[in-house]
């Protein structure tokens, strides 16, 4: 620009260069807190990594952290079993609400009933937490399991999946929602032209065009899911055991993280080996998060107030 | 009838079931809350700190972790507004169209939006450490800074994104420099975008308790500096929730009840920051 050219050494020329300089440096710096963030995590569990092995940190099933025993993998198997329970759940719900909504719906409906998805999308994660234990582990422990004829005190990985399940529900809806509503019309037109029904048009044409959104759209709810500390820690049971079945209790590793804060001083390598499962945290989220990213990118949508 | 009728209403039905599932569990929840809360809200509860024997079901408030919320996530939404602002107006004024830098970077946002607060707990956690802080409202509006960043840079990028540029070449036209574009047109044309982006940060930080608790620490008194630790509500709900008394079980139902309605305030203020502002722009 020809602005940039002129050589008069005016105060407002000069800021404005100066502007753009420290900006440039300042969003380059701005791009560096993953890599700080990934790099600081890494180089504090170092201790844990020299004293075991990655496979026997990953695979071993020993917790004992007094004899500097640090077998993982209930916490990531509770973690597993969590989060694909509030999947389970999630996945159906969320797409035929999202499909209600934005196919079915009156536009007044709509907007009757986005406000309500934002309030729930807002709840802080104890609140859902104590809702939790006030409703969803009474109602497993008096209803549920008695159903299936097993007894359980209601603290397990069901409970720990329904609260998440109810907490990536705003998440993933909303994004469903804006990747239906990117559909052109016109493809539904056609399809509706072509005498097909308004269910046909839905199943074969504008779910076969929103699909990858839509699975990004899951994934991203399921590394939300995954990531969820306080509220899965106060209804899960905080077991340190493989969890057989769905009303045993479980340890996710985010919770393994928050219950531990108080005693990662007292034992050797505890503090190492609590940041490196938040390392293992921010890896499989960041993988999730930059697969779904990518797909999103790549479709336009405006993702304003959540995701 | 018709095979396709017929699977064409079981699917209607299953999907206003699972609608009207979302929506009730959303009243229960609040239901829940304000039914179990309720009956222990008072007015000393938000007008008092604690005394001596509060968590064993003395005499007291909540009156610290209120305002300690309020001073903690106030502090980093501050702080995340002086760090997201200049990056946003950088993206949208300053660099080129298409330019790689600024799609990496936004990537890089989005990217950090759905990192777990925990993990930026611990991350908070090691930075205290590194510069030999303590537990302290600093350490907290730190952590919390870096957790509300993201959410406040993409929702304030795009209601700026939204600027109409023909606005951005009349000022260029005038002859302004692009740093007084940003700051005299850009920002006041966004401005009740960016008001509602950081009351929605301000939102997300206030209810966040993870990433709290490694950082902030725990106090019953009101925090008078920065290097003092501070206790906020979701913690306070948190840790009075584990007592076995009903008493200060009780008056955890009545914090998350406090905690409810200052979140789905902050959401109805920003809803009426965003059309009264709105008034202002040029469209």
């Amino acid at each position: 620009m020809i602005r940039d050219r002129i050589s008069y050494p005016g105060r407002r020329l000069f800021a404005d260069r100066f502007s753009r300089k420290f900006l440039h440096v300042f969003v380059i710096l701005s791009g560096l807190i993953l890599i700080l963030m990934l790099g600081a995590l890494y180089y504090q569990s170092i201790p844990v990594l020299q004293s075991q092995s990655l496979f026997s940190l990953l695979f071993s099933q020993g917790w004992h952290p007094s004899r500097g025993q640090f077998g993982f993998l209930p916490f990531i198997v509770g973690s597993l079993w969590v989060t694909c329970v509030a999947m389970a759940i999630a996945m159906p719900v969320c797409l035929l609400t999202s499909i209600y909504l934005v196919e079915y719906s009156s536009k007044t409906l709509r907007d009757w009933i986005s406000p309500f998805i934002d309030i729930l999308a807002g709840i802080p994660s104890v609140v859902y937490g104590i809702w939790g234990i006030l409703i969803i582990v009474p109602f497993i422990k008096n209803y549920l399991a008695p159903l299936f004829g097993v007894s359980c005190s209601g603290y397990s990985v069901l409970a720990g999946g329904m609260v998440l399940a109810i907490m990536i529900f705003p998440v993933i809806i909303h994004i469903s929602m804006e990747i239906l509503k990117t559909v052109p019309n016109e493809l539904r037109d056609a399809s509706l032209a072509l005498g097909a029904t308004k269910w046909q048009t839905v199943k074969n044409v504008v779910m076969r065009r929103a699909m990858p959104g839509i699975v990004a759209a899951m994934v991203l709810g399921l590394s939300r899911a995954f990531g969820e500390s306080i509220a899965v820690l106060m209804v899960v049971g905080n077991l340190a055991r493989i969890p057989k079945s769905l009303f045993d209790p479980a340890y996710p590793l985010p919770a393994l993280i928050a219950n531990n804060y108080g005693e990662m001083f007292s034992i050797p390598q505890y503090d190492s080996a609590l940041l490196f499962a938040s390392l293992l945290l921010l890896l499989v989220v960041l993988y999730f998060n930059i697969v779904s990213r990518m797909v999103l990118s790549g479709i336009k949508w405006s993702n304003y107030y959540y995701a | 009838m018709h095979k396709h009728a017929i699977e064409e209403i079981v699917f209607k039905i299953l999907m206003m079931v699972s609608t009207l599932l979302i929506i009730s569990v959303l009243f229960l929840i609040l239901g829940t809350i304000v039914f179990k809360g309720l009956p222990y809200l008072s007015w000393s509860m938000v007008t008092q700190a604690p005394q001596s024997g509060y968590y064993l079901g003395k005499g007291g408030g909540i009156l610290n972790s209120i305002l300690g919320s309020l001073y903690l996530t106030g502090g980093a939404t501050i702080l995340a507004l002086i760090i997201s602002l200049p990056i946003t107006l950088y993206f949208n004024v300053y660099a080129k169209k298409g330019s790689r830098l600024v799609y990496l970077i936004r990537f890089a946002f989005d990217v950090l939006w759905g990192i777990p607060s925990i993990v930026y707990g611990a991350f908070g956690f090691m930075l205290m450490l590194f510069f030999g802080m303590k537990a302290s409202l600093l350490a907290g509006i730190i952590t919390v800074a870096f957790l509300i960043l993201p959410i406040m840079t993409r929702s304030m990028d795009e209601v700026i994104r939204m600027v109409p540029p023909p606005l951005l070449e009349a000022s260029y036209a005038l002859g302004a420099t692009r740093l007084e574009t940003a700051l005299k047109v850009v920002i006041r044309q966004a401005l009740p975008g960016i008001s509602t982006a950081v009351l929605i940060a301000f939102g997300r930080g206030i209810g966040d308790a993870a990433s709290l608790i490694f950082t902030a620490g725990f106090t019953d008194s009101i925090p008078t500096s920065l290097f003092q630790p501070v206790a906020t509500l979701p913690l306070t709900i948190f840790f009075q929730f584990s007592s076995p008394l009903a008493e200060v079980q009780g008056r955890a139902y009545a914090a998350a009840l406090i905690l409810t309605i200052l979140i789905l305030g902050i959401s109805i203020v920003s809803r009426f920051l965003t059309q009264r502002f709105a008034r202002n722009i040029v469209r």
